[in-house]
């Protein structure tokens, strides 16, 4: 096992940035999630700590070894591909084993192994078959078992879980995650779902076009979010932005929506009298209530028995409400809302940067 | 398969379509394989005909045994054949795999170059070829002929190979990578096993015109030792009179040969033809 650490980690082809200086310290043990949407750079990055990919600039060390120019094969690290990328021709115990065969690995010490990776993840049935002759869970177990064989620093998954259909993947996220709890092997886990970001990580990197958005647990980015992106990506349903006015006197602040409602704001945020903010109110957050200060009209009442969340339309926006169990409204009523000064997130809306 | 393209009308038009071509196809065929058995009045007289207890005639397979040194001639069509094969897969295969999995300055351009030859012909350049030849010393050898098949084959091979190469997914070659494969071993043990249908439909492809071919083995290798089978069945057409019999019996005898190669590389060849088509 092994930290791993990005210093300045630049990645361009020709002038094109598709990667702009990553700074990353990824403890021993740590399960660390990259997340984006699609073309975001962290498969790009992923593939670099791997070494498919090459370094424009900057340094990748794992452990204390530089591994700009080490080869793939050198860098004592395994993974697992969305295509699961087993051999075809090769039946699940030679795929297992196929690494440690390559490093001329003794082949009882390469059956035991196999077998003990088998065991773990409940293979040792289909030892036997070839990839064709498997179920798309049977064979991303296997590809992990690939992985697990080889004892390796660092494993690293790209978009795991993409092929499963929704039922598997939640099972096969448990999995993996309880996975590493046994085995506590330092793991970089690139995905396009929040979700299964904030339910598997230790501490997800959120990255947009390139860049850097934001580095934290999980609750700590949906706590504070530190800018409209990582807010409205982080969280589901997503976060609701308002465009505000804050009015400021000497015993309260508020911000002042675009048709004049209001919402109260946290007496300590350096904003002033006049400045135009974003105002982020998670749905969760919205509480349907008779003395609310704001009202809005329902437009879609969507319930899903533990809970129900419907979208009004409040100060020309359409806004959701999440609220637990079930809740009597139906589309053109017209529901009083409130919010809690400590649950509102202002955004500059000129950078999109928080405001604290 | 849909309902709609396995309903009987359409399966009886289909296969009326397809056993048509076959008839019209193997005509040729069977009549030069019907005729070699034939005495000679026997093929002049009826041609169509399937020969009868009178008509039988070796004499044609016993000319061809006995004239000239068929064995020998035989011998050199296989190794012409055998040989220019193995050069153009796997020249064409590595080639294939450098152009469709690395990214290097001028890769589409190298690329074209490469497919040009498909669309030029060779035999433009026999005058060079037999020059050149002449100048190394090669020609009345067999070497010539492979070198020669193989440039020919190559075009046709790295333009067939690379796209097939394209679908093989990066993923598993990276895998391999991981796992510790060096390139060479990712060509030959990761990507050759995969694109084997492919490979079978281009050796079919190549191999066919190297073991008709007439034109080079004329011009480049005439001498008795290195005849190759269809030059060695013109000593039986001459200008006034041809033996029609050994023709036909060299021709047949022929046949046997590229047959059991295509047989060899069939099953493959049809998977290639319809992978991408078929799941």
């Amino acid at each position: 096992m092994a930290s791993v650490s990005l210093e300045k980690v630049q990645k361009n082809y020709g002038t094109l940035n598709v990667l702009e200086a990553v700074d990353l310290e990824i403890a021993d043990g740590e399960f660390v999630v990259l997340v984006g949407p699609s073309g975001c750079g962290k498969s790009t990055l992923l593939r670099m700590i791997a070494g498919l990919e090459e370094i424009s600039a900057g340094e990748i060390r794992i452990g204390e070894r530089v591994v700009n120019d080490v080869a793939p094969k050198d860098r004592d690290i395994a993974m697992v591909f969305q295509s699961y990328a087993l051999y075809p021709h090769m039946d699940v115990a030679a795929n297992m084993g196929f690494s440690l065969a390559l490093r001329k690995t003794d082949k009882q010490a390469i059956d035991t192994r196999v077998g003990g990776a088998a065991d773990r993840l409940g293979l040792n049935k289909l030892l036997a078959r070839l990839p064709r002759q498997l179920s798309g869970g049977q064979r991303q177990r296997v590809a992990m078992g690939r992985a697990i064989v080889r004892d390796p620093k660092v494993f690293l998954f790209d978009e795991p879980l993409s092929n499963l259909d929704a039922k598997l993947r939640v099972h096969m996220r448990t999995e993996i995650k309880a996975l590493h709890q046994q085995l506590k092997t330092t793991s970089v886990y690139v995905t396009h779902d929040q979700t299964e970001a904030m339910t598997m990580a230790d501490r997800i990197v959120v990255m947009h076009d390139g860049v850097v958005q934001q580095v934290g647990a999980p609750l700590e980015l949906y706590d504070h979010p530190s800018n409209t992106f990582v807010a409205g990506f982080i969280g589901s349903p997503g976060m609701n932005f308002l465009p505000a006015t804050i009015k400021r006197s000497a015993d309260f602040v508020a911000a002042i929506l675009a048709d004049g409602q209001k919402l109260p704001v946290l007496a300590s945020l350096p904003v002033s009298e006049g400045d135009k903010v974003t105002v982020g109110l998670r749905p969760e957050h919205l509480h349907v209530a008779g003395d609310g200060d704001m009202s809005a009209e329902v437009e879609v009442v969507e319930p899903l028995g533990l809970s129900t969340q419907f979208y009004a339309r409040l100060a020309g926006q359409q806004i959701c409400v999440f609220v637990m169990g079930r809740v009597a409204v139906k589309p053109g009523d017209t529901v009083r809302l409130s919010a809690t000064a400590s649950d509102l997130h202002l955004f500059d809306p000129e950078t999109g940067q928080r405001i604290n | 398969m849909s309902k709609a393209a396995t309903s009987l009308p359409r399966t009886i038009g289909a296969h009326a379509v397809l056993l048509t071509y076959t008839l019209i196809a193997l005509f040729p065929v069977v009549v030069i394989v019907v005729n070699s058995f034939k005495s000679r009045n026997a093929i002049f007289r009826s041609p169509l005909s399937l020969p009868t207890a009178e008509t039988f005639d070796l004499i044609g397979y016993k000319t061809v045994m006995a004239q000239g040194d068929f064995i020998q001639y035989f011998q050199n069509s296989l190794t012409v054949t055998v040989a220019s094969l193995f050069f153009v897969l796997l020249f064409g295969a590595m080639a294939a795999f450098a152009l469709s999995e690395y990214r290097f300055k001028g890769n589409t351009m190298m690329g074209l170059y490469l497919a040009l030859g498909i669309m030029i012909p060779i035999r433009l350049g026999t005058v060079a070829i037999l020059q050149l030849m002449v100048a190394s010393g090669l020609v009345n050898t067999l070497t010539a002929l492979v070198l020669v098949y193989t440039a020919q084959g190559l075009p046709l091979a790295v333009f067939i190979l690379s796209e097939f190469m394209k679908q093989v997914s990066d993923d598993l070659k990276n895998a391999g990578r991981i796992d510790g494969l060096s390139e060479y071993r990712i060509f030959f043990r990761l990507v050759l096993p995969l694109v084997r249908p492919a490979m079978a439909t281009v050796a079919v492809f190549t191999m066919i015109p190297i073991w008709n071919d007439l034109w080079f083995p004329l011009i480049l290798a005439p001498s008795e030792a290195t005849k190759t089978v269809t030059l060695g069945a013109q000593v039986f057409i001459g200008q006034f009179v041809t033996n029609w019999n050994a023709v036909l019996a060299a021709l047949s005898l022929a046949i046997l040969p590229v047959l059991i190669l295509y047989f060899f590389f069939s099953r493959q060849l049809i998977r290639g033809i319809t992978s991408g088509a078929v799941k």
